[in-house]
């Protein structure tokens, strides 16, 4: 055939990665079953937010992390891609702000 | 030669050096989702700006009744499966929708992966259990929708201004205007989030499928390299971040 790839085609290349690929899915599918359990044996209030949002953002640092590969990136991507997020959280604490205000107005 | 040592020279950029060390195509992608991630942070900050300034649900949760006045419980609001009706199963579809879209995430990075070794088989097989997981969860999101909007046999009795006296009538479903189960404003979130992220979905079902029918027809393998699995990967596993952020604060919080 007129394919010939310089390219390894042993069958052992890249399990390492799919080992790790795996172990993502699992973690996140632990995490979504434990969080489904929360919803429903702890009162709502603010430490179910809290625990919530933490188990938000541990798989969101997985999908991001392993799926989308950043976590192998170099450090000047990672911080493009980071740092802006900075004003999602600003967005945030104004706008939860602003809506207890306009509760009390009412 | 200059000093630096790159590996392969297709993936210097027009100035002779690689930013980043990441290809034009993969950075733009990222560019892209940094802006995508503005848009759905948004969306889903005012929806708790919105929420906060409605009063909450004070009652304990067995005895809720929907009500225009407070906000609702979610898993009071999406409690149906289908095929069986009238089981209160709260956020078990939600829960297998969840499901699908981090496994088609999973079968994506496989693609991905596989794409890696120039292993076109491999490649194309994988992309056709992430079609499969896309089409499946924008089916199941397509029943949701059309659950809320023709809403429970009961409905909710809300009352009116009318001409100045105060009117009963009965809501089923909901719609911009009215909602049974909540607010108006849940509602119209619920087609704005909910919406905006299906479409992305849609968008990326149509992509994976121009992945997979060009791997399908030799196209990279001809190109040598399979970059455009790993480009079009990074869209479909944001798709999925997004979903889990949505699954925390629309169904879960």
């Amino acid at each position: 055939m007129a394919h010939v790839h310089e390219h390894d085609v042993d069958e052992n290349a890249g399990a390492e990665q799919r080992k790790a690929i795996w172990r993502t899915f699992w973690i996140l599918l632990i995490l979504t079953a434990v969080e489904f359990l929360i919803a429903f044996t702890l009162e709502a209030g603010p430490l179910k937010t809290a625990i919530f949002v933490g188990m938000t953002i541990v798989k969101a640092f997985y999908i991001v992390g392993e799926f989308m590969h950043l976590k192998h990136e170099v450090k000047s991507l990672i911080w493009a891609i980071l740092i802006p997020c900075i004003f999602v959280v600003w967005l945030l604490i104004a706008l939860m702000r602003e809506g207890g205000s306009i509760f009390d107005l009412r | 030669m200059a000093a630096t040592a790159q590996p392969n020279v297709k993936n210097v950029w027009l100035g002779g050096v690689e930013p980043m060390k990441a290809s034009y195509g993969k950075l733009m992608m990222w560019f892209f989702l940094v802006s995508d991630t503005f848009t759905f942070s948004a969306l889903l900050v005012s929806y708790g700006l919105v929420r906060y300034s409605y009063p909450a649900y004070a009652g304990k949760v067995v005895d809720f009744v929907s009500s225009p006045t407070y906000w609702p419980i979610p898993e009071k609001v999406f409690d149906a499966l289908p095929f069986l009706h009238g089981l209160h199963a709260p956020l078990v579809f939600v829960g297998i929708m969840t499901f699908i879209l981090i496994f088609s995430s999973v079968t994506m990075v496989l693609a991905v992966e596989a794409g890696h070794r120039n292993d076109r088989a491999t490649v194309e097989k994988y992309m056709l259990w992430t079609l499969l997981g896309g089409a499946t969860f924008l089916g199941c999101q397509a029943w949701e929708w059309t659950h809320f909007i023709h809403g429970t046999e009961g409905g909710t009795v809300v009352k009116e201004l009318v001409d100045g006296s105060w009117v009963s009538k009965t809501i089923f479903g909901a719609n911009l205007t009215e909602n049974q189960y909540g607010p108006p404003a849940f509602a119209d979130f619920f087609f704005f989030i909910t919406g905006f992220h299906g479409t992305h979905v849609f968008s990326g079902v149509v992509l994976n499928f121009l992945v997979f029918y060009r791997t399908a027809t030799g196209t990279y393998e001809r190109r040598g390299h399979y970059e455009m699995v790993e480009k079009v990967g990074l869209y479909w596993h944001f798709v999925d971040l997004v979903w889990v952020f949505v699954f925390t604060f629309f169904y879960l919080v």
